[in-house]
């Protein structure tokens, strides 16, 4: 294995980075059909809403600072502060809620 | 005024260099146990800059697998990238030539995606520049650190910065779903179908990015058929 450990990491890096580069040099114009249009605007927001939920829940050591963290995130983002301002304040709380003695 | 702009990546950056140290740093130590030294495990980050890939990868690194398993299992794990790629291929000022794109296409990662995708207006490549300087120096200097000295970083912090990527994505998801009723649709529809699939038996067995895709594609084609974007 240690032999070639370069060919493994290199076969990774290769596969992964084409599917990163083709879309982005390939797609130069405006795409004009209407629904892939729509898709694509829908494409971010289902993404990161599918890959928060459930994950966050299991994102820190115990699921309570994790709920808290996250409950924390709700109401700040909802309010429309900022990425760092949000993801601060949900760590710091995960942070408290682990200190408390019961946990 | 370009300069502004790299600027304002970097800081915009700064959450997910935070969460990258976080997950990166047990991808270091989790490395490390499979083998790797640090330099080899910070290359591998370094060149990768994706974290469920990267773990994966490792199961096959450990187990001696072949490089047309690598490679189909990052192909599958991965191909979430294309229908991101493809979104940012919207969104870049169209002026923007190949090297540029082929420099962006680097720092494709869900976070970078998330971030880049939903800024006001056009995307200009020095943007992604800064996001991705910070999210990378972030990503290689955790692996490096955990594959080293696993043990210097006290558990609770390691615990605390793990959900600054969720939190950062709620604050880029949030917003616009409070001001569009399609958006809010797309967004808790995408959080109960992602659920669904990490407990319904059989679809909980693939890998988290074939169900991500999954989901994605699912939820954007219905808002797309229900709630066509008006052209701008």
């Amino acid at each position: 294995m240690q032999a070639n450990i370069y060919i493994y990491i290199l076969v990774m890096a290769l596969v992964t980075y084409l599917i990163r580069a083709l879309p982005l040099t390939l797609i130069r114009r405006e795409i004009q059909n209407p629904f892939i249009r729509s898709f694509l605007h829908y494409v971010p927001y289902a993404t990161l809403a599918a890959m928060t939920f459930p994950a966050i829940l299991t994102s820190t050591n115990q699921i309570w600072s994790a709920v808290a963290g996250f409950a924390v995130a709700i109401v700040l983002a909802w309010r429309g502060k900022g990425l760092l301002m949000v993801a601060s304040a949900a760590c710091i709380t995960v942070f408290l809620v682990e200190l408390l003695p019961f946990f | 005024m370009n300069k502004g702009v790299f600027w304002k990546g970097l800081r915009d950056g700064l959450p997910i260099c935070m969460g990258y140290f976080a997950v990166s740093f047990a991808f270091g130590i989790q490395a490390a146990a499979a083998g790797l030294t640090a330099f080899q495990a910070g290359l591998l980050s370094l060149l990768n800059l994706t974290s469920a890939g990267q773990f994966a990868g490792l199961g096959v690194i450990a187990a001696a697998g072949s490089y047309i398993e690598m490679a189909a299992l990052q192909l599958v794990i991965n191909l979430r990238y294309l229908l991101m790629s493809a979104a940012l291929s919207q969104k870049v000022e169209p002026k923007t030539g190949t090297v540029s794109r082929l420099m962006m296409a680097y720092g494709v990662t869900d976070e970078v995606f998330g971030v880049s995708v939903l800024v006001d207006g056009t995307l200009y490549p020095r943007y992604s520049y800064g996001l991705i300087a910070i999210a990378t120096f972030g990503w290689v200097a955790g692996t490096a650190l955990g594959a080293s000295a696993g043990a210097v970083l006290p558990d609770r912090i390691i615990s605390a910065l793990g959900i600054a990527l969720y939190g950062m994505f709620l604050a880029v998801i949030l917003p616009p779903a409070k001001k569009e009723r399609p958006v809010t649709v797309a967004v808790l529809s995408a959080m109960a179908l992602s659920t669904l699939c990490a407990v319904v038996p059989g679809v909980r067995a693939l890998s988290s990015g074939m169900r991500i895709i999954l989901v994605t594609v699912a939820v954007a084609a219905f808002c797309a058929a229900k709630w066509p974007v008006k052209e701008q």
